[in-house]
Parts: structure tokens; sequence; C-alpha cells
């Protein structure tokens, strides 16, 4: 590829398409199952219960510190397979260019995406790429689709949550969002913020290793921790309780919500997840989670109780209770 | 300067002042916060969990957004249609509804809406977007009206030809002024706005003390500020001795910040100001001097904003004036949601019945 620039010509489907895939793409993902370049790709047979998750990633901007759109749009996939139980093992990627986006960029972004597939231990088999007018589109949009086995005797989600389970959390919240918004405000902080983006089937299984787990949910946009809470215990119609000492937070991330003005229970996560395991489990769960380095800073966070059906409480810091509701608006936009 | 505010949210020092609140009350009291960021602090920390049952804490007017006047929403979002314009917004003002329409809306229909976090980013707009006239809402009380101020110094040392504000700026004094002789509410005792008073002083408050006999203390946001600074009224009430007091001390200071209100004089006269539910009130409002008059969009654009009537059925008004609590809005948590807000109080992170939805 001679250009610098992506041109419209690049998603026609004539030669500057053959060129990008076979320049770009091909040399960034290459395994025997997309080399064909066929319309779809063959997978060997599998059997047990096939998980399947798509998502499509916006974020704003691409580059950001701790990741990329790339890596997100691999991660993020991965993750929500992972939080069906399932070990994720194949994902499809298609790409919306905007017309005029740097060539250099799109080869950062691929590269990013081939260094999160090896890291998570996944292939990705089947893309497509298209590219609009500028204008049309920001820069680049990204949607995988991912799929993964879930082992026989796993039966997780909402439904198996009990009352007296306990609620953890995987690692520090917040992380994700702030670092993101705060790139693209130009804001500085002494200790700069990067995005946890992660993949996490790995900790999960550690998890699951050392008990049962009752559901699993990765807090990304559209509320964060407390949203996923607030979702959850309308789902299950039990009522929650979380205890904001417990919630891992780092110390810049708390201090830079509070001069913004923004909850941190709200804010977009990408490295981390929350657990319903039996209050007896807890302690051994933390314990598998600590021992995996994207999980030493596990925690116990809260509890579901029978009382407050469908509602979740917070015990804050100051001795008080405060009801955790699911606020209105956008929160943080192009946030992943 | 490092500030170690770990204190400030100590469940063990919040416990004893919430004893000590306890000892201090023998009768029903109605305290009011006056300001948004108090409402939104004391329901998010469970504030009133800690509080004994006589003591009631009901919300005031300091909600910059919920008291901007519909004709001036309406003003505003008229002129962001024009293509030509590029508006400049506090994240909260987005989704507030004016008389037929929202920013939000605007924005989905082609309007090109910013959120800024500051006023400044509003002139940085303006230095990156020669071809569009740039102006900023500005919307606030006495904390945000320095930096408003400095916002417009800096386009006009930088020249700027495409930088204006919608200025409507307000001063809570003349309010309080306004809402305590219109009735008394039964208000004992004002929880005074922190942030406001970092800017003005203590003084602005004493005409409110010594002419109702109010307890004023002006107290910050962390849990223990706001439990020392209602139990500072309480002990007030009981000395029958009003006056007022600073329980935030380490950002208050007697005189307030003497330059910031001298960056707010080199820009801004006081003028009467139209504020939704309390209607016109004298010399609460700030416009821009003639000599600002470049940069005032009210001017420049020639606008007139007229209000219109307030949504059938909406409390806001009385819920600002502290008469009515949000429960007891027949559109509360019917028709007026966070999601389908028929009224400022729901939108606004400080308004008093997003708070109570979001909270309690």
């Amino acid at each position: 590829m001679s250009k610098k620039l992506i041109l419209l010509e690049h998603g026609s489907g004539g030669r500057a398409s053959r060129s990008l895939i076979e320049e770009l793409v091909l040399p960034a993902f290459s395994n025997p199952y997309l080399l064909p370049l066929g319309d779809g790709a063959i997978l060997d047979p599998m059997s047990g219960r096939i998980a399947i998750s798509t998502d499509s990633f916006v974020v704003d901007p691409i580059f950001f510190p701790g990741g990329d759109i790339g890596s997100l749009a691999v991660n993020g996939t991965v993750n929500d397979v992972a939080m069906c139980g399932a070990t994720p093992t194949f994902l499809s990627a298609g790409l919306i260019l905007e017309e005029g986006l740097p060539v250099d960029d799109l080869k950062k972004i691929l590269s990013s995406m081939n260094k999160a597939a090896k890291r998570a231990g996944v292939l990705i088999v089947s893309g497509d790429t298209k590219v609009v007018p500028k204008g049309k589109a920001d820069k680049i949009f990204i949607n995988t689709t991912g799929i993964g086995i879930v082992p026989s005797g796993v039966d997780m989600g909402h439904h198996a949550i009990c009352q007296g389970d306990a609620i953890l959390l995987s690692g520090f919240m917040g992380d994700h969002g702030l670092a993101v918004m705060m790139l693209r405000e130009g804001f500085e902080i002494a200790s700069p913020l990067k995005s946890d983006t992660a993949p996490l089937h790995k900790l999960v299984q550690d998890c699951m290793a050392a008990c049962r787990v009752h559901s699993l949910r990765d807090p990304t946009r559209g509320g964060g921790v407390g949203g996923a809470l607030w979702e959850i215990a309308r789902a299950c119609g039990l009522g929650m309780v979380i205890q904001e000492t417990s919630l891992p937070i780092r110390p810049q991330v708390e201090s830079a919500c509070d001069l913004f003005g923004l909850d941190p229970l709200f804010v977009a996560n990408e490295g981390c997840f929350l657990a319903f395991v039996a209050k007896e489990d807890a302690k051994a769960a933390i314990r598998a989670l600590k021992r995996n380095p994207l999980g030493r800073n596990a925690a116990i966070i809260g509890r579901v109780t029978q009382g407050n059906p469908g509602q979740v409480l917070m015990e804050t810091r100051a001795g008080g209770t405060r009801v955790v509701t699911l606020p209105a608006g956008e929160f943080l936009p192009r946030i992943c | 300067m490092t500030i170690n505010t770990a204190p400030y949210t100590d469940a063990r020092i919040a416990a004893r002042l919430a004893d000590k609140i306890r000892r201090a009350v023998d009768a029903p009291v109605r305290l009011m916060e006056v300001c948004g960021t108090h409402t939104a602090a004391i329901l998010r920390h469970g504030i009133v969990s800690l509080l004994p049952t006589e003591v009631r804490l009901i919300s005031g007017p300091g909600c910059p957004v919920c008291v901007t006047s519909q004709g001036d929403l309406d003003s505003f979002i008229g002129l962001c249609a024009d293509p030509k314009i590029l508006s400049a917004v506090f994240g909260d003002m987005v989704r507030v509804p004016g008389s037929r329409t929202s920013l939000e809306a605007a924005r989905a229909n082609g309007a090109d809406v910013r959120v800024v976090y500051s006023p400044l980013e509003a002139v940085h707009l303006a230095q990156r977007n020669p071809s569009k006239e740039v102006v900023f809402f500005g919307v606030g009380f006495e904390t945000t009206a320095p930096a408003v101020a400095g916002a417009v110094l800096a386009a006009r040392s930088r020249n700027l030809k495409n930088f204006s504000v919608y200025c409507s700026l307000k001063r809570i004094s003349p309010a309080l002024d306004v809402l305590f002789s219109e009735s008394r509410n039964a208000v004992s005792g004002l929880l005074c706005p922190g942030h406001v008073s970092v800017v003005t002083g203590l003084d602005v408050y004493k005409p409110i003390a010594l002419k109702y006999g109010l307890p004023c203390v002006v107290a910050g946001f962390m849990p223990v500020d706001i439990l020392q600074g209602i139990l500072m009224l309480l002990v007030q009430l009981r000395e029958g001795r009003p006056r007022v007091e600073n329980a935030y001390g380490r950002a208050v200071a007697r005189k307030g910040n003497v330059l910031a209100r001298q960056a707010m004089e080199s820009v801004f006269d006081t003028c009467d100001a139209r504020w939704r539910g309390l209607g016109l009130v004298p010399g609460s409002g700030l416009c821009f001097k003639k000599e600002i008059s470049l940069f005032d969009a009210l001017v420049r654009f020639g606008l007139c904003p007229k209000d219109g009537p307030e949504p059938r059925g909406c409390c806001c008004a009385g819920v600002l004036k502290g008469l009515v609590m949000p429960p007891q809005c027949p559109l509360y948590k019917k028709r007026c949601t966070p999601q389908h807000p028929v009224g400022p109080c729901m939108v606004s992170g400080e308004g008093a019945c997003a708070a109570h939805y979001k909270y309690s």
C-alpha cells in the first residue's frame, strides 16, 4: 500500500481493498482460518454449549494510555464471553473506517488487536472492512463477535444468585472511564491514569476453580459497578448492600471523580468483573483472584439481602445509608 | 499544599457529631440547605439516615441550572439552531427541557452543542474554530462568575471576534431575601453554600441573619462538614443568638476571595434577574458592563428572552422555595423521571428531585 491515508477505494472491493487486506490485515492476523479469505471461516466441530457475544467499539480518542480501540475491541468481547463462564476461542472483527484515516493509525490498531488476541489466546478468524466518506464515521469503529464453550455443569446467571451471596469485585474501579475522559478533556494529574483493559477469562477460570460462581458481570459503560448491580438486583428480585469503604479504587481516580463531580460507582471499567458466590466461598474466591496479577486488588464489596428487593443500598463512608440508582443521561460518552 | 480530607469522611467522627445533634434537638426543626451541591452531598453520603427524625432538611434555590429562567433557556436553544453557532455549555444544561425542546434534542437535530468543564474551554473552542460563532451559556452563582469573568477577559486580551457569553449568572443572597420576605417556610436555620462563600465571604449572609433572625452557618460538602454545620445551627437556635458562622474555615475566609470579586466587578454590573420558581428578584443578576458588550451574546444577537408558562403540574417552583418536598409533587416518579424530566429540578445533578430520585 503506497497511500498514506485510507480512501474510499479501500472499501470498494477492488484492487485497493485487496491490497489493504493482503498488506495490512492478513499480516496482522495471520492464521489458517482467515488465510483463505473466504466469505466466512469454517471452524472445527465443538462439543458443548456455545456462548456468543458481540460488541461495537466507538471510543474516542482511539489511542489512550493503557490501550487503544483495537485492544479494547478484542478484550471487551473476550470478557463478555468469559462472563458467560466460557473460554473464548474465536473472534470476528468488522471495521468501519472513515475516509482519511491515516494508514499508520490503522496499522497500529491492527497490530494492537493481534497482540491482544495472542495475549488472550484467541484467533480472529473472519472479518470485514468498509470505508465511509469523511464525516460519516469518526476515524474508526470496530465490531467484534466472539464465541467460546461453556464447560458442562456450569450454570451461571442472575437466576442462580441467592440471598446471602457475597459480591466480589476483581479489581480497581473507574480506571478506564477516567483515563479516557482525562485524555479527551486534556486534563493532566500528577499520577497519570491508564485504562485497565485486559482479558479476564483466565482470572474468571481461577475464580471458578476455587468455588461455584453464581453469576458474573463486567461493569463496563452503561453505569459501571453501580449500574451493573442495579440491573442485576432488578433482574433477580433480590436486594443488595455494598460498603463504600470496601470498594477498591485508586486514590487518584477518587480525587479526579471528586474534582469533576463524577460518582466512581458509575464510571466504566474494562479490566474487572463482579462475581456473586456463596458467602462461605467468598474468602477462597478472593484468595484465588489475588494470586493472579489481574486480581491482586480484588475485594468483597457487599452481600445479597432479602430486604430491599430489587434495590441496591450503600453503607456510606460516613456511616449513613443511601440508595444506588442508575443515573439518567450520558455518563461519559464514547468511552468504549 | 496537601489537605488531608480523611477526617471529613470518618465514620467515627460522623457518629459523634450525629450523637451531639441528637442531644441538641428537643423539638422538630426545619433547616434549609441553600445549595444544590449540599442537597446532592447530603443524599449521597446518607446524612439523613444519621439524623434524628426531628431534624428535617429541605432544599433551597441554590441549584443554578434549576433556577435558570425558561426564557433564557429557550432563547439559548433557539440561538444554537443556527449552523454558524457553536454553543458551549456545562453538562447539566444539556437535558433541561425548555418550553419546546432541549439542548440534547437540538444536538441530535444537528446543532453544534459541546459540553465544557470550564468557561476557558469555550475560549479555546473559539480560537480553534474561527469560522464559527462560539457562545458560552454562563449559568451559575458567585462560584462560577469569576471564571466566566476570567474567560471574557482572556477572550478580550486575545482579541477574539467570535466569542460571546449568554450571561445568566445570579447572586444567591438577594434570592434568600425574597424567599424569606415572602414567608418563613417555618425554616429555622440556613446551611449556607460553601463554594459561593469562598468567593463572597461571610458578610453577605449578615443581613439575612439579622433581618429574619435566622442562624446561618457556612459549611463544606463532606459528611463531617455537613454534620458540623447542622450542629452549629442547632446550638445557635438553643442559644437564641442567630448569627453567621463559618464551619468551612479550610476553604472560606471571612472576606472571601477579593481578587475573584475584583475580576467580577471589572466585567459585571448587578441587575434584576428572573429566577425559575421565584420570578423577578431585584439585584440578583450579573450582566455585562457596557464596555464588555462585544462579548454579550444578548446584545450581539439581539436576543429578548421571554418566559412562558411552567409545565402543568410541575412543582419546581415550590421545591426551589422549600415549600414542597420532591415526593409531594404529583408528577414525581410518575410523569417526571430522570429519563423523561418535566422540570429542571429533575435534570440537574444538583436538583432536589434528581437527588431524591437517585439516592433515596
